[in-house]
């Protein structure tokens, strides 16, 4: 059911560097239906009212990660936000705070992918052979998957690094998203790249420098927890430090299964199209 | 890795001056409580009182954890301040070797003056 008498106005930030104005607010009166989202609005104000207008979005369901701004105060993905359950009649939209605008509503994601990679994001293992041309998987337990598999949700949306009061005041500090995902591979039990992640991990702007304002993990819209992920890799190098931890052991590869049988009611896979 | 080894002190320090200070509190601010139970003064601050305990080699050994616990947990603290500014890696480095240059002199300075109180110098 839908109510098309309802309006709702957007003010967006528009900057255009090309044409050298300094970054304003602009207004448009949205007719709101039930269930639209601020993504939504946004497309009605392209469609409809200024073709110009510039933001970054994809899957509208929350998994790609592109859409995300501040809005109404706080960072949030514009597609998963209903303009309704805002609570205002006044939607402001500007680009992610603690990123460069490269126009309108689309920050500049570099320095959040540049420290992403600072921390190696990927299993590390020894044995290299077996990584790279695999005879079987990794073992790993249901509770060692627990260990970490939260942290694997982020979406690299952003919306932690633009909530965090330490990324406002310091450039080179890591930053909870890329913290987080070096700790999800530390905390992963068939990971042996210590060293390796824990280079910007630990580093003198690594998670020593996190206020644990906790900021990151309210605005996280996949409940990742950040906050959380920092901690754990601070109370692990306390341990460590300490001597009270165990040398991480990662795990082997599981045996090859042998003497199976197929399931009579499982199709057959159908021939590789491409590889041949 | 050296800076978990700097943060894990900070920690440590932060216990062992929760510890003194609540020491230096009782001894100075609950003379009269600790009193009940046998220890403590009920005037403290009076020069003397404080002259008397300078001289005894446990309250030496006192100060001197105490200065160097608080001038490691305060000067740690002051350099991730530092750090949060953003400044050169170079200016970085240098800021990080003077206060621990600082830090050195200052505990230096601080054990010899609790050392010749000791000896009643």
């Amino acid at each position: 059911m839908s109510d098309s008498s309802k309006t709702v106005v957007f003010e967006v930030l528009r900057y255009d560097p090309e044409r050298g104005e300094a970054p304003h607010l602009q207004e448009f009166t949205v007719p709101v239906t039930k269930g639209m989202t601020v993504l939504d609005g946004l497309h009605w104000i392209k469609e409809n009212k200024d073709r110009t207008l510039s933001w970054r979005s994809s899957c509208r369901m929350g998994i790609c990660g592109s859409c995300g701004m501040f809005i109404n105060g706080l960072p949030r993905l514009a597609c998963t936000n209903q303009i309704s359950h805002l609570h205002s009649d006044r939607v402001v939209i500007k680009p992610l705070p603690n990123y460069d605008i490269i126009r309108d509503l689309v920050p500049d994601l570099e320095k959040l992918f540049d420290k992403h990679r600072s921390v190696k994001p990927y299993l590390i293992r020894k044995d290299q052979v077996e990584q790279n041309r695999p005879t079987s998987e990794y073992f790993q337990s249901e509770e060692e998957l627990v260990n970490y598999i939260q942290f694997a949700y982020c979406i690299k949306c952003g919306l932690c690094l633009a909530a965090c009061p330490t990324v406002a005041t310091s450039k080179d500090y890591v930053g909870p998203q890329a913290l987080t995902q070096g700790w999800r591979y530390l905390a992963d039990s068939r990971d042996e790249g210590c060293g390796e992640h824990g280079e910007a991990l630990y580093s003198s702007h690594g998670v020593y420098r996190c206020h644990f304002a906790g900021a990151c993990s309210q605005v996280c819209p996949k409940g990742v927890d950040p906050g959380l992920a920092i901690q754990l890799a601070k109370q692990d190098a306390f341990l460590k430090t300490l001597g009270a931890r165990k040398p991480k052991k990662a795990s082997g590869v599981t045996p090859p299964v042998q003497n199976w049988q197929p399931r009579a009611n499982i199709p057959k896979a159908p021939e590789p199209t491409v590889g041949k | 890795m050296r800076e978990s080894k700097l943060w894990f002190l900070h920690v440590i320090t932060a216990v062992v001056i929760l510890f003194l200070l609540g020491s230096h509190m009782g001894i100075m601010h609950m003379g009269r409580i600790l009193q009940v139970f046998g220890i403590g003064s009920t005037e403290p601050t009076n020069v003397e009182e404080v002259f008397a305990r300078s001289k005894q080699v446990l309250f030496m050994a006192v100060y001197i954890v105490l200065l160097g616990t608080a001038l490691f947990h305060g000067l740690y603290g002051l350099r991730s301040i530092i750090y949060e500014l953003s400044f050169p890696k170079a200016l970085e480095k240098t800021v990080g070797r003077v206060l621990c240059v600082a830090g050195i002199a200052l505990f230096i300075y601080g054990s010899y003056v609790a050392v010749q109180l000791t000896k009643g110098a």
